[in-house]
């Protein structure tokens, strides 16, 4: 085997991990050539387009599709008539837990439409425009409901009820009437009581944020072909093919060897592809035509009917002594699920205070389901807005008592050994090293402008590993094809690719990589959680290993010495010393060449549930300017550092960083849903949901932190998410640091800002005037 | 035997015990003692839930190794974007 | 509804198709003539992500119809490269890693390149401003700027920058 690389691969000299190598499928991505979930056609194919409700809550009365059935070119429409009913039971699939009797009525309203955008029918014609008359043509007659939209107001008794047969879950005694609070969860330890009695400053804030969406540039786009004997393709983009595959497989009644899933090219997700919106519909339209139906948003769909992150309320308790120590912490959340229970509050409450060493810490989370669509994953989900919360509280503390923001936070910092507010103790983490990394930037120390401010906060997410296959086939003449089952969302068939060659010893110009469908390979979770290059890494480096024992297996009987004689070095064989015999050292590429009249093909295959998983660890330095005319904030100067555990390819490491700092400072500033009296969506496009364009952001600068995760053969922890987390934080700590002004409600638009300047400038002529 | 500290939601199905001594060689046996000894608590050991294992987070890994003295935590099963 | 015969030249060859009046020239080239390379993100032109050149001026493949390209020259992100030689600025975006998930990344590969062949020397914040009409979720636009800055550099002969 190959003890060189094993443990932390850090100890060795590297020479493809940690290097900025071409992405294999670079090429095809500036060139227009990739093919992305929108780019295939089908011959005979037809377009799939949905009818949706049009009001945020109402009982469907009657749905009359005859009038579009006549329409010559319509060839297929479903309803709810044609989903099976699903019991209320929440099932695993791999690492996801899913309510089917709620996502069947998500894809396909049934009793009720509970958010404006919700799906009513699904309609399949020869062209676009003729499916678009068609959905004309559908008549539904509705009974108008009074809507919820807020979490705090549906808490309420009186509030309208979306389910009837919602009880809060969490609570004793179980509750003997329905509401619109799914779950109550609670975290934490020691004794809050006491911690708070021991403070000499306790500081108690409430917060608000908006839901946000994942605002991926790529629309939700499928290709379903079903034939006449039930055989169904499916192409779709998507984070998760043999999630889709088995949902879709649940939600139709089907055999999942029925449905063969392709991921095609994914134009972003951010957790937002996690889930089947299209899928199920493209193949129920399919069944009925026995032609191939494509279906593909608009970017208004996306809004109206696809899941943000919640919007939630947060409060904040923290009491400290003196000298900056935390004494308690205590945080309750409210979080919006949208129409169907499932928000991420139980994650959010879990990672408010994470990332300090805390005895007594205590959070209490509420699920609460309002007249909107059903969230779904956003970017480490449910932590930025608790880490908002808890990150803002803190540096009003440090404010109070003296401190340096960062010297709080180091003083309370998590380290190896401490016990998270979620339970176990963590192994080495890197908290404290990026605080210390954040406090020697040059960033940190320069000077500031006029109405400029600065702020920092942290960041904490868990990662996850999960079901993950890979398999390698040696090629006749020593190349290798890689195969992995997680879709490639921003460079992952590069950082897998370069620690199957590093294993190897081979070239990475050697490794093709692809992503297989669900036929190709065994079931493999989603690409999320952070968790692409840590566990496909893992498979593919295992399977580069199940490869090198095969390859000195055939070269010891080649040479006819036993195996254990037999060395890997530097991607060869050889004999291990004088004692086992003089042969020439043979390649990977020799004993291909050779594989048929050795035993046959040499195929790696590894399938693994990897655990281990690293947290990881944020800090972000932000200076903000503000325009005292017109309330805009705009970002001066940013600086994203954070734990990689080992950065295996460092640009897409850096990229996840300033991708997820800029989806934050849009979070932070801009990002919010609007709604009219009745509940209906009125920005539902990029111009009037304002997501950072390249003119609103400076360049972000980056620290890659490695404190290696002991559990990975090259010391990886997953990057992705934990860099969303701190800018909201930050932004608002900055703001105040500017002006004086504590914002506890997102975003900080421009009108929120300048009335609270306002109104701060009128305070200041009124005591003047005094 | 390990020591075993249970989410606060669970300890409505254990009289309120949170911290537990039990006997267990790996997840799939520390499930089943569990549930023999809180028959209450049986239905919510459930594919809900992860299994933290001297600081180390296991998702669905029953043959995962406990030690004599390990410290595990039941804790929610963790996601992602 | 009598489709319309239209006359164009893409890429540089001459090109016919039928189209619907109401068809944008987004819908023709993706769905007519299968250059899917332009991407459609809203259909609004907020996002970029279909840009091309209309007789060498850029636009928004979704706010122009399909009709409006009637004699006159389209050149979408397919006839950026000359045979198996990239273009510089789509050769800076590969060096620069700058592009995560792709799919805006024609979008502005098409936008940057417009911008050098009238400005090769464009300072950051004119990149920036130039390019505000491209949305990128994924990168936070820092590795792009980097790369048509460097595509601007070398351009100039200038020794690699950035």
């Amino acid at each position: 085997m190959s003890e060189s690389v094993k443990g932390n691969g850090a100890a060795k000299a590297l020479r493809w991990v940690g290097t900025r190598a071409a992405r294999p499928d670079g090429v095809d991505k500036v060139t227009g050539r990739a093919r992305f979930g929108a780019d295939l056609f089908a011959p005979n194919m037809l377009h799939g387009r949905v009818l949706r409700s049009p009001h945020a809550h109402a009982r469907i009365v009657s749905i009359d599709v005859s009038g579009a059935e006549k329409l010559p070119g319509v060839k297929a429409i479903v309803t709810r008539d044609d989903f099976p009913e699903m019991p209320s039971e929440w099932s695993p699939l791999g690492e996801l837990i899913v309510n089917y009797h709620d996502m069947t009525r998500n894809v396909m309203a049934r009793e009720k439409v509970l958010y404006e955008g919700h799906p009513v029918a699904a309609v399949a014609a020869t062209s676009p425009s003729l499916a678009k008359r068609a959905l004309a043509a559908i008549e539904v007659e509705y009974e108008v409901l009074p809507h919820v939209l807020d979490p705090v107001e549906a808490m309420r008794p009186d509030a309208p009820l979306l389910h009837d047969h919602l009880f809060t879950a969490g609570v004793d005694p179980r509750p003997e009437t329905p509401s619109n609070v799914a779950k109550r969860v609670q975290f934490g330890h020691g004794d809050v009581e006491e911690g708070f009695a021991a403070a000499d400053l306790t500081l108690e804030r409430e917060f608000d944020t908006r839901p946000v969406h994942q605002g991926y540039i790529e629309p939700h786009a499928c290709l379903g072909s079903v034939s006449e004997d039930g055989q169904a393709e499916l192409w779709v983009s998507t984070q998760g093919h043999f999630s889709v595959r088995g949902h879709c497989a649940r939600l139709l009644g089907w055999e999942m060897s029925r449905i063969r899933v392709t991921a095609a090219e994914i134009g972003g997700g951010f957790g937002g592809k996690t889930v089947v919106y299209l899928e199920p519909l493209s193949l129920a339209l399919s069944a009925r035509a026995c032609q191939p139906v494509k279906m593909q948003m608009t970017r208004e769909e996306v809004f109206r009917a696809t899941g943000p992150t919640s919007g939630a309320h947060v409060r904040v308790k923290i009491g400290a002594t003196r000298d900056g120590r935390i004494t308690a912490a205590d945080a309750e959340l409210v979080y919006q699920a949208g129409a169907f229970q499932g928000s991420p509050v139980q994650p959010g409450a879990m990672s408010a205070f994470a990332p300090y060493a805390l005895d007594h810490v205590r959070t209490v989370g509420y699920d609460v389901v309002v007249n909107r669509p059903k969230v779904a994953a956003y970017r480490a989900p449910g932590a930025p807005i608790a880490e908002f919360a808890v990150e803002s509280t803190l540096d009003e503390l440090a404010r109070e008592l003296g401190l340096d923001p960062l010297e709080l936070r180091l003083r309370n910092a998590a380290r190896e050994g401490s016990q998270s507010s979620y339970g176990p103790k963590f192994g080495p983490i890197g908290m404290a090293a990026t605080l210390e990394a954040a406090k020697a930037h040059p960033h940190y120390h320069a000077p500031l402008g006029p109405h400029q401010g600065r702020g920092v906060a942290s960041g904490f997410w868990f990662n996850i590993g999960g079901e993950t296959c890979a398999t390698m086939n040696v090629n006749e003449d020593g190349t290798v094809g890689l195969m992995t089952g997680t879709p490639d969302i921003g460079g992952t068939r590069a950082s897998v690719s370069m620690m199957a060659a590093e294993t190897l010893g081979i070239p990475l110009e050697r490794i093709r990589p692809i992503i297989g469908d669900t036929n190709a390979l065994g079931y493999t979770f989603v690409t999320g959680g952070s968790r692409v290059t840590y566990s496909s890494g893992m498979a593919a480096v295992q399977a580069a290993e199940d490869i090198i024992g095969q390859v000195r297996a055939r070269a010891a009987r080649l040479w006819d010495i036993p195996v254990e004689a037999v060395e890997w070095q530097d991607g060869m064989v050889a004999p291990a010393g004088a004692n086992a015999g003089e042969f020439d050292p043979m390649s990977l590429a020799d004993v291909a060449r050779v594989s048929g009249k050795t035993g046959g093909p040499i195929v790696g295959e590894v399938a693994i549930n990897a655990q281990g998983a690293g947290p990881s660890f944020g800090t972000h330095i932000v200076d903000v300017e503000i325009d005292p005319d017109t309330g805009r904030v705009s970002i001066a100067r940013y600086t994203a550092i954070q734990d990689a555990g080992k950065a295996v390819h460092p640009s897409y490491v850096e990229g996840q960083m300033q991708g997820g700092a800029v989806q934050g400072i849009g979070w932070a500033l801009n990002e919010e849903y609007i709604y009219d009296e009745q509940g209906r969506l009125e920005n539902p496009g990029f111009l009037d949901y304002r997501m950072p364009v390249c003119s609103d952001v400076p360049m972000i600068d980056t620290v890659i932190v490695e404190v290696p995760n002991p559990a990975h053969p090259f010391g990886v922890r997953g990057v992705g998410e934990t860099p969303i987390i701190p800018p909201m934080a930050a932004i608002a700590n900055a703001v105040e640091d500017a002006v004086g002004l504590r914002f506890t409600e997102l975003p900080m638009s421009p009108p929120r800002v300048l009335r609270a300047l306002d109104e701060q400038r009128e305070r200041l002529q009124a005591q003047a005037a005094e | 035997m390990a020591r075993v500290c249970l989410m606060s939601s669970l300890t409505a199905f254990t009289g309120g015990e949170r911290v537990l001594e039990v006997d267990a060689a790996n997840v799939h046996q520390l499930m089943r003692r569990l549930g023999e000894r809180f028959p209450a608590l049986a239905p919510h050991l459930d594919d809900s839930l992860a299994v933290a294992i001297d600081g180390e987070i296991h998702q669905d890994d029953w043959f995962a190794r406990i030690a004599p003295e390990s410290e595990v935590h039941i804790m929610p099963r963790i996601g992602g974007g | 509804m009598a489709k319309l015969h239209i006359t164009t030249t893409i890429n540089g060859d001459a090109t016919e198709f039928l189209c619907e009046p109401e068809q944008t020239l987004l819908d023709v080239l993706r769905d007519e003539l299968q250059l899917t390379g332009s991407k459609e993100g809203c259909a609004s032109g907020d996002c970029g992500a279909c840009s091309v050149m209309l007789d060498g001026r850029l636009v928004c493949a979704c706010l122009v119809l399909g009709a409006e390209a009637a004699g006159r020259t389209v050149e979408t992100i397919e006839g950026v490269a000359r045979g198996e030689e990239l273009h510089l600025v789509q050769r800076k975006f590969l060096e620069h890693h700058a592009l995560q998930c792709g799919v805006c990344t024609p979008g502005f590969i098409v936008a940057a390149k417009a911008l050098l062949e009238r400005d090769t020397d464009p300072s950051e914040t004119e990149v920036r401003y130039w390019l505000a009409g491209n949305l990128c979720r994924c990168t936070g636009y820092d590795k792009i700027v980097r790369a048509v800055l460097d595509a601007a550099a070398e351009m100039r002969g200038e020794e690699a920058g950035a």
